[in-house]
C-alpha cells in the first residue's frame, strides 16, 4: 500500500470549541478504492472530523490533501465540488417528491424560461439508479419507499457528481439484515470504481465484513490505524476505550421466580398473530427478528398503546385488560421505548423532572410538587445506575445516549414495576455504555424483575437474554434456550427458513 | 460550555434588557422630541402604563400556558367581548333588580363563568376530536364574535355602575386595581406552572407529547384545564376593563389575540410548545406597552407604532434565534 498515492490525506487537523478540544492533531490517509472505517466512542470526534472534511466546519489547524493537492473546503458545496460526499445518518428527503427530484434537488436540469427539463432529469436519474441496482425508478414518490430504499436515494444523490470519496455515517442504523447486504453490494461496487469510502459505524461485525483498514479516534486524538484482516474486535475496542471490554456472558445463574407475565394467543390485526409466551421473575426474554416482524408492536400492545384484536394478557396469574399506558403503569408494566428521544424523554426538561415524570402526580405536598422527594428519588437512581450528569438540573437533551437511556430506565425502576420491556436498549449508544446497559439489564433480572429485551442486534440478544423468541412476519417461529441457540439457527428462524421445516 | 451558558442567560434575560433599552431611549428621545414637558419615566406615567398593560397582560399570561402546552387560542378577543357584555348587561336584568350593589359580584361571577364555559368548549373540542387548536379556536373566534353581534347588533352594550367605577379606579398601595389583578394573576399562574403537577405536565406535553403519553400522563384533561384557565383569564380581563369603561362595542377585543401572542413570543415562549416562562411574558407585555406609550410620547401616530412593533418583533426573534443557535452549536460536539 505504501507505494501508492493516497487519495485523501488528513494532516494534523485541530478543531476546538469553547472549552473543548474536539480534534487534537488528527492525521490519517485513505488509499484509492479503499473502504476505511472510522471508529470511536460517541464524543470521540468522528462526527466533527467528518464535518471538517465535508466543509461544515473549518479546521483551526492542519490541512486536507486530495490527490496530493491541498484542498480547502469552505462549505459543503465546495466539498462536493472536490468530490467529497456525505451520506448522513438521518435521511433528509422530500417525502412528497419523486426520486428524480430528490436526487437533483437544487440542481434540476432546466430548459428555457426556467422550466424543468423532465426528460433529461428522469434519464439521468435512471442512469444512476441502474448503477445502484435498485427496483424503483426515477418517477417513484420517495415517501412510498422503504427506509433502505430511501437511503439508496441519498446515495444516488451523492453519485450525481464525480465522487472521489463518499462518507457513510452509521448507514445501517435503520436497516434490516437483508437490506444491509444490498448496501454492502453498493459499497463494493463504488469501491471497484476507485471511489474512497469512509465508513463510520459502531457495529464491529459490519466493520470487519466490509472494510480494508480501521482508524480509531479517542477523545479527539488519533490512536492508530489497523489493517482489518490483521486485527480483531478486542484490539479495536481497546484502541477505542483504552481498556479491555468484557463482552462475555454474565454466567452467574440465579433462581427464576414465578411467572410475572403470560401472554396467550395475542393478535393485533395483521401486525402480529397468535403470540403466546411467559416471562418469569428474574428472567430476561429476548425478542429477535427483522424490522417489521412485529416485535415493537407486541411491546406497544402490552403497554396499552395498541388494542389487541384477540388474546389475553395475564399478570401474576390474573387476566388483565390494558387499555392505556396509564393501565399498564398501574399494573406494573414499564416500557423503555425504541425511539428514546421521540418517545421516552422530554428533552428540554431536567434529568430529575424526566425521571419523576410518571409519578409526579403522587409526589405532592398540598398543592405543590414535593421537590425534596423528587431529589431523593433522583439521587437514589443516579447512584444506582451510575448516571453521569453534573446535576439534576442538567437538561436531558445534553446528556450522552447512554446516560439518557439510564434516565429512562431509572424513571421506570423508581415506579417499582414487575415487568420491564426494553426496546432496542442500545440503539445509538457507544460501545462503552453499551456493555454497561447490558450488565444493568442482567443485574435487574438478578434482582427479580421480569425483563423483555427487543433487539435487532444478534450479539445483544445472545449476550443478554436467557431465552430468545425468534419472530418472523408477525409470528413466533421458535423459542430458544441459551443452550440450544446458535447464530445459524437463529438467523434461519427469523428469516422464515425454519418456517417450512416446522410446517 | 461557558459561552453556551452565557447565551442561555442572555436569551432568557433578553426581554428585561430590551425594556431597559426602551426606557433609556424614550427618556433621552423624549427630552428632544416630546411636546409634553413631563419626563417619560415620570412615576405616574409608569403606574398608568402598568394599568394599561393589564387587559392584554392578563390574557397573555393565560396564552403562555396554552402555548407551553403546545396549543394556541385565537378566540380570546371574542371571549373578552362576550364576557364584557354579560358583565354589563346582567346588571340590568330584572331578576337581579332587588340586589342593589350586590349585583356586582353576581355579574362578575356570570362573566367569569361565561369565559370558563367558552374555554371549556374550545378545550373539549381539541381534546375529543384531536383537531389542531389553531383551527378549532379560529372557528370559535368567528363563532363567539358572531354571538357578540347577535346579542345587540351593531350597538354598544353600556351600563355604567358608579360603585364599580370607583372600585376600578381605586389605588391600593399606589397601584391601580387593574395592576393588582395583573400582578396577582402573574404570581398565581407562575406558581401553577413552576410548582404544581399540572404545570410540570403541561411543559412535558408541550415538549414531547408522545413521551408524556408513555409516562401515563392524561394529556386531554390537562389541555382542557388550560383552555378553561385562559377562558377565565380572558373574562377576568374583561371584568377589569369594563368595570371602569362601562361600555362594550361589538368590535372590542378584535386583534387582541395577536397582541397577546406578540407579547408571549417576545417573552421567549416557543410557538411549538414545551418552553416558556410566565415572568418573561410579563416582561413581553410591559415591553409592548412601553413601545406604544413611548412612541406616543415622542409624537408618533398609531400606524407608525404598529410598524415599529412589527419590525421589533421580527428583529427580536432573529436575535433570539442567533443566541439560541449559537448555544446549541457549542454543546453539540
Amino acid at each position: 500500500m505504501t507505494d501508492k498515492i493516497p487519495a485523501l490525506r488528513l494532516e494534523g487537523i485541530v478543531k476546538t470549541f469553547p472549552g473543548v478540544r474536539a480534534l487534537d492533531g488528527v492525521s490519517f490517509d485513505v488509499m484509492p478504492g479503499e473502504v476505511h472505517a472510522l471508529m470511536g466512542e460517541n464524543g470521540a470526534g468522528k462526527s466533527t472530523l467528518m464535518k471538517v472534511l465535508g466543509g461544515i466546519y473549518q479546521p483551526d489547524e492542519g490541512q486536507i490533501i486530495v490527490n496530493e493537492a491541498p484542498a480547502v473546503m469552505a462549505s459543503p458545496l465546495e466539498a462536493k465540488a472536490n468530490g467529497i460526499l456525505f451520506i448522513h445518518q438521518e435521511l433528509s428527503l422530500a417525502q412528497e417528491l419523486s426520486v428524480a427530484e430528490n436526487v437533483y434537488l437544487g440542481e434540476l436540469p432546466l430548459k428555457r424560461f426556467g422550466r424543468v427539463d423532465w426528460h433529461t432529469l428522469y434519464a439521468k436519474t435512471d442512469a444512476i439508479l441502474a448503477r445502484l441496482n435498485v427496483r424503483f425508478n426515477a418517477k417513484t414518490v420517495v415517501g412510498s419507499l422503504s427506509i433502505a430504499n430511501q437511503q439508496m436515494v441519498e446515495i444516488a444523490r451523492a453519485l450525481t457528481v464525480d465522487a472521489k470519496a463518499v462518507i457513510f455515517d452509521e448507514p445501517t442504523a435503520s436497516l434490516t439484515d437483508a437490506e444491509k447486504v444490498v448496501l454492502f453490494d453498493v459499497i463494493d461496487d463504488l469501491k471497484s470504481q476507485g471511489v474512497v469510502i469512509i465508513y463510520i459505524s459502531h457495529r464491529m461485525e459490519e466493520i470487519f465484513k466490509i472494510t480494508d483498514r480501521i482508524s480509531v479516534l479517542r477523545d479527539g486524538q488519533y490512536t492508530g490505524t489497523a489493517i482489518t484482516a490483521e486485527t480483531n474486535e478486542d484490539q479495536i475496542t481497546q484502541m477505542m476505550i483504552g481498556r479491555k471490554l468484557d463482552l462475555s456472558r454474565n454466567a452467574v445463574h440465579h433462581e427464576l421466580g414465578d411467572v410475572a407475565l403470560e401472554v396467550r394467543g395475542l393478535t393485533c390485526g395483521n401486525l402480529f398473530q397468535d403470540i403466546s409466551f411467559q416471562v418469569r421473575r428474574g428472567e430476561v426474554v429476548g425478542f429477535y427478528g427483522l424490522v417489521g416482524a412485529g416485535r415493537t408492536e407486541i411491546a406497544e400492545t402490552l403497554f396499552g398503546l395498541r388494542d389487541p384484536s384477540a388474546g389475553t394478557i395475564l399478570l401474576n396469574g390474573k387476566e388483565t385488560r390494558i387499555a392505556s399506558p396509564i393501565d399498564a403503569i398501574s399494573h406494573g408494566i414499564s416500557l423503555v421505548p425504541e425511539d428514546r428521544k421521540g418517545q421516552g424523554l422530554v428533552l428540554d426538561m431536567s434529568c430529575r423532572d424526566n425521571m419523576t415524570l410518571p409519578q409526579v402526580d403522587s409526589l405532592k405536598s398540598g398543592l405543590f410538587v414535593a421537590q425534596g422527594e423528587e431529589n431523593a428519588i433522583f439521587d437514589k437512581y443516579k447512584d444506582r445506575l451510575d448516571i453521569r450528569t453534573p446535576s439534576w438540573k442538567q437538561t436531558v437533551g445534553n446528556l450522552s445516549g447512554g446516560n439518557q437511556q439510564k434516565i429512562v430506565i431509572g424513571k421506570w425502576l423508581s415506579m417499582h414495576p414487575d415487568v420491564l420491556i426494553v426496546d432496542e436498549p442500545t440503539r445509538g449508544i457507544d460501545v462503552g455504555s453499551k456493555s454497561e446497559i447490558h450488565n444493568l439489564i442482567r443485574e435487574l433480572a438478578a434482582q427479580g424483575y421480569a425483563v423483555i429485551v427487543i433487539s435487532s442486534e444478534m450479539p445483544e440478544v445472545l449476550h443478554v437474554a436467557d431465552r430468545i423468541i425468534a419472530m418472523y412476519s408477525g409470528r413466533i417461529m421458535r423459542t430458544f434456550t441459551s443452550d440450544e441457540v446458535t447464530e445459524d439457527n437463529l438467523i434461519q428462524a427469523i428469516s422464515g427458513i425454519a418456517n417450512d421445516k416446522v410446517a | 460550555m461557558q459561552a453556551g451558558k452565557l447565551s442561555t442567560y442572555l436569551s432568557k434575560g433578553a426581554i428585561w434588557g430590551f425594556i431597559v433599552m426602551e426606557l433609556i431611549f424614550f427618556s433621552v428621545a423624549g427630552e428632544f422630541l416630546s411636546i409634553s414637558d413631563k419626563a417619560f419615566m415620570d412615576i405616574d406615567n409608569m403606574l398608568l402604563l402598568l394599568k394599561q398593560s393589564a387587559p392584554i397582560g392578563i390574557i397573555a399570561i393565560g396564552m403562555t400556558i396554552i402555548m407551553i402546552n403546545g396549543n394556541i387560542d385565537l378566540s380570546v378577543g371574542a371571549i373578552f367581548a362576550l364576557s364584557g357584555i354579560i358583565l354589563l348587561d346582567s346588571m340590568t336584568w330584572p331578576i337581579f333588580a332587588g340586589l342593589g350593589d350586590w349585583v356586582i359580584p353576581v355579574s362578575w361571577l356570570l362573566a367569569l363563568l361565561m369565559g370558563i364555559t367558552l374555554g371549556f368548549i374550545n378545550g373539549l373540542i381539541v381534546w375529543k376530536t384531536g383537531v389542531d387548536a389553531f383551527i378549532v379556536t379560529l372557528g370559535s373566534m368567528l363563532g363567539y364574535r358572531g354571538l357578540v353581534f347577535m346579542y345587540n347588533g351593531e350597538n354598544p352594550t353600556s351600563n355604567l355602575n358608579w360603585t364599580l367605577v370607583d372600585f376600578a379606579e381605586l389605588e391600593i398601595l399606589g397601584l391601580h386595581t387593574a395592576t393588582w389583578f395583573l400582578l396577582v394573576v402573574t404570581a398565581i399562574i407562575w406558581f401553577v406552572m413552576t410548582r404544581t403537577v399540572h404545570g410540570r405536565n403541561a411543559y412535558a406535553i408541550g415538549d414531547n407529547r408522545e413521551a408524556a403519553v408513555n409516562a401515563g400522563i392524561r394529556v386531554g384533561p390537562h389541555m382542557l384545564i388550560n383552555f378553561m384557565i385562559i377562558g377565565f383569564l380572558a373574562a377576568l380581563s374583561a371584568v377589569v376593563f369594563y368595570s371602569e369603561s362601562g361600555s362594550v362595542n361589538p368590535n372590542d377585543g378584535q386583534l387582541y389575540e395577536l397582541w397577546v401572542i406578540t407579547a408571549v413570543v417576545l417573552g421567549g415562549t416557543k410557538l411549538a410548545g414545551g418552553a416558556g416562562s410566565i415572568i418573561s411574558t410579563f416582561g413581553g407585555v410591559i415591553a409592548i406597552q412601553l413601545l406604544r406609550k413611548g412612541l406616543g410620547h415622542i409624537g408618533a401616530d398609531t400606524s407608525t407604532v404598529n410598524l415599529v412593533i412589527g419590525i421589533i418583533l421580527i428583529a427580536v426573534l432573529i436575535l433570539d434565534r442567533q443566541l439560541n443557535a449559537k448555544g446549541k452549536e457549542e454543546l453539540k460536539i
